[in-house]
């Protein structure tokens, strides 16, 4: 009986060794890998920049994709140990506030072809801009007669009557109900500063709350306009772009008044591939690599030098063209970095009841 | 060997005292091996619910209420705000303690922890904690006082509520988030008071949340009596199919049976169409973002988990019992509800419990299929864990969970006797 105890814990002291040298091992012969955004866009990139990578520095690379929040980063990296995940696309207050809390690794520009060779809102201590884009006003050109003319027909359901898509929380949408509640853009953030500018924004978004359906990933929006479930709603740019490329779509734009971001890629802490990661962004950093990525989806690119490498007549359908930039709002870091727990909790009080 | 002669032999062997004596002792051995044998089939299941349930749901319950970010960065600071009263105005050598830590943790990259956390209970705590950092790390040597640095960096800084939110964040233990889960908040005076009406939210959502269950719970026990009737009394070759067609759903993702309902009930779904080319209606009907999406949604995964319990119960009902029952002159109808019914409680009991507890945990179908206003408390859960890492918050949602569960359970089994149910 001892006997066949002893040698049973054997086995399982084995075992567990066994699993935990595996792993380990494992753990260090992971593929580099990389979290973005999904649907569309992360085809798109995929084809221009993971599968091009791996043959070119025969790094095995694997992709996931994610729908941001700090939270997830934080338990990723809070735990201390590889959380599987090494490069991840954030959104700029995720960069501020991860980079903050030490999330992410600092980033070694003279590995990445140094910080002159970017944008200058590309460059930060923890990350390097990824993508420059908007969320736009968008709407299904076969289903409307008139072309909606910016955030204030968004909300005129008497004339155009049918639901509307937004992204769940508040971030874009009270400043897009300010805009269309006609503040002008250089004063929105002024405004949302305001208790009272907080209350106006809710109030314009009540005005159409029955109307409301919201959307929690990228992917959703083209598909609720395919679907006919809603006549307009918000979106980014190069999801709209891809569905008329890709699936033959007839949808429509408005640039006018849309709201300018930029994503950025960064390094997380635990990340046991810190060297390969710095060769992805080197290689997704270089302008002849970058200039490919608008051909597959409509966003602009950070590096310098690119865009002279963009087909001029595609250079018309990005953010960054001077017709779609006349008029935009640049989405303020600060505020929502501030504000995002406290206006959230808001939201979810006034969208529960 | 018969059992008079079982009984007789020991009495013939234990005569003396030694003999006895040995035969007890190897009985207590063979008891102990018994005993041994038990443990060691049992203990594997034991270990793996203890590391896998109760260690996670212990470890749950202490995150609502320990409090370590703010002391982990600032641990004097936390000190001296243990030891404050709390009414009395903050003296120097508390701005000092607080000023110094503020200074060291914005060197050491520490601040954010204490900048979140504050910022839970501040408007503005988080840009109050981090300007004030990127201040001091600037200030050479030690200001003639601190509490004139601090008041000249903010004025937020002099006033009580700040103190009171630092005295509550100090650890190593808070109340802050199971008040919030419940709508309460500690105001200036350090007293509990309710939450602003814009900020108060998860009491409706419990409200919601349960009124929810209940609804998905009895649309089950309506739809699925009369089928859990059917599939018992059906010839046994009928009867499979049906089991079969039963338990088909479970073995698809849940994910996937939630999202396939939206592709039937959007506007241009199959659903939509089939109205409007029966001429029932005009127009599209809303039937998905709604409430009205999460119940088809919700009540069509749940539905195996009702339907199986009241089969095996109706199944052991004896026919005999109904032709008895008929035979002495009752009507059919009266001996269904007051011979057959009777017999099957303890099914439906366990059937409408199961559905009941497990749908007060659901996150992934009315988040799919239901609109803002349809969101469960595990949605909440969900967003405070993975999108915002508030866990305190998570947890204490966690607990209200818990505790309104338990305490409906209590009343569940107040009602419906559930000494009779047996779920295992």
């Amino acid at each position: 009986m001892k006997n066949r105890l002893a040698r049973a814990g054997g086995l399982l002291a084995l075992g567990i060794t066994a699993g935990i040298a595996f792993s380990v091992a494992e753990a260090q012969q992971r593929p580099l890998t990389v979290v973005s955004w999904g649907g569309a866009y992360q085809e798109a990139q995929k084809k221009v920049y993971f599968e091009p990578f791996t043959k070119e520095t025969g790094i095995q690379l694997i992709d996931e994709s994610w729908d941001g929040g700090i939270g997830v980063l934080r338990s990723k990296v809070e735990g201390g140990t590889d959380s599987g995940w090494d490069v991840v696309q954030v959104e700029s207050e995720e960069l501020t506030i991860g980079c903050d809390e030490g999330l992410y690794e600092p980033l070694d520009w003279s590995k990445i072809g140094g910080k002159d060779a970017y944008i200058p809102s590309a460059v930060s201590e923890c990350g390097v801009g990824a993508i420059v884009y908007d969320n736009v006003l968008a709407y299904d050109k076969d289903k409307l007669k008139e072309e909606p003319k910016g955030w204030a027909d968004f909300f005129d359901t008497q004339k155009f009557p049918g639901k509307r898509a937004l992204r769940q929380g508040p971030k874009i949408n009270l400043e897009i109900a300010l805009i269309a509640d006609g503040v002008p853009l250089d004063k929105v953030y002024e405004v949302l500063a305001t208790p009272e500018g907080v209350d106006r924004a809710f109030k314009k978004l009540d005005s159409i709350k029955q109307d409301i359906i919201w959307w929690k990933a990228g992917a959703q929006p083209p598909q609720l306009l395919a679907s006919g479930e809603v006549v307009m709603t918000s979106a980014y740019n190069g999801r709209i772009d891809a569905a008329n490329r890709n699936d033959g779509r007839n949808f429509g734009i408005q640039w006018d008044g849309a709201l300018y971001t930029l994503d950025s890629w960064v390094i997380l802490k635990t990340s046991p591939n810190k060297e390969q990661a710095l060769q992805y962004l080197a290689f997704v950093g270089k302008p002849e690599n970058q200039a490919k990525l608008p051909e597959a989806i409509a966003y602009g690119v950070t590096a310098k030098g690119a865009d002279k490498l963009i087909d001029p007549k595609r250079l018309a359908d990005l953010p960054t063209a001077p017709e779609n930039f006349a008029n935009v709002l640049h989405i303020s870091d600060e505020f929502w970095i501030e504000n995002i727990d406290r206006l959230t909790e808001r939201f979810n009080t006034w969208a529960s009841s | 060997m018969s059992s008079a002669s079982v009984e007789v032999a020991p009495r013939q062997t234990v005569r003396t005292g030694a003999e006895a004596a040995r035969l007890r002792r190897d009985l207590r051995r063979a008891g102990r091996r018994r005993q041994l044998a038990a443990i060691a089939l049992v203990l594997p299941l034991f270990l793996f619910l203890m590391f896998s349930f109760l260690v996670p749901i212990a470890d749950m319950l202490r995150r609502s209420v320990v409090d370590p970010d703010l002391a982990a960065a600032w641990p004097n600071a936390a000190v001296v705000l243990r030891a404050w009263d709390r009414s009395s105005p903050p003296d120097e050598a508390m701005f000092a303690a607080l000023g110094r830590d503020i200074r060291a943790s914005a060197e050491a990259r520490t601040i954010a922890g204490p900048a979140r956390r504050l910022n839970y209970a501040l408007s503005d705590g988080r840009s109050l904690v981090m300007n004030t950092g990127r201040a001091l790390r600037k200030l050479q040597g030690e200001p003639a006082s601190w509490r004139d640095t601090l008041m000249s960096e903010d004025p937020a800084w002099g006033k009580q509520k700040t103190w009171i939110a630092l005295a509550h964040a100090a650890g190593p233990l808070t109340d802050f988030y199971l008040l919030t889960a419940v709508d309460l908040e500690r105001d200036a005076a350090d007293r509990i008071t309710s939450r602003p009406p814009d900020q108060s939210l998860y009491l409706t959502v419990l409200q919601r949340t349960a009124l929810m269950s209940v609804s998905v719970t009895l649309l089950c026990l309506l739809l699925g009596y009369p089928l859990a009737y059917y599939v018992a009394n059906a010839p046994a070759r009928s009867a499979n199919l049906l089991m079969i067609l039963v338990l088909l759903p479970l073995w698809t993702s849940l994910l996937v049976r939630s999202a396939a309902w939206i592709v039937l009930l959007q506007d241009q779904g199959l659903v939509n169409d089939l109205l409007r080319a029966s001429g029932l209606t005009d127009g599209p009907v809303r039937l998905i973002y709604n409430r009205i999406g999460v119940l088809i949604a919700m009540v069509h995964v749940q539905l195996p988990f009702m339907v199986l319990p009241i089969i095996a119960s109706m199944k052991a009902v004896p026919p005999a019992y109904m032709r008895a029952a008929v035979s002495l002159g009752a009507h059919p109808a009266i001996a269904f509800f007051r011979v057959y019914m009777p017999q099957t409680f303890p099914g439906v009991a366990a059937g409408t419990l199961l559905v009941f507890i497990m749908s007060l945990g659901y996150y992934v179908t009315p988040a799919l299929v239901g609109g803002a206003n349809d969101q469960m408390l595990a949605y909440f859960i969900a967003y405070y864990t993975t999108s915002s890492a508030n866990w305190g918050l998570a947890a204490a949602l966690g607990v209200l969970l818990l505790v309104a569960t338990a305490i409906l359970y209590a009343l569940y089994a107040r009602l419906t006797n559930l000494g009779q149910i047996r779920l295992g």
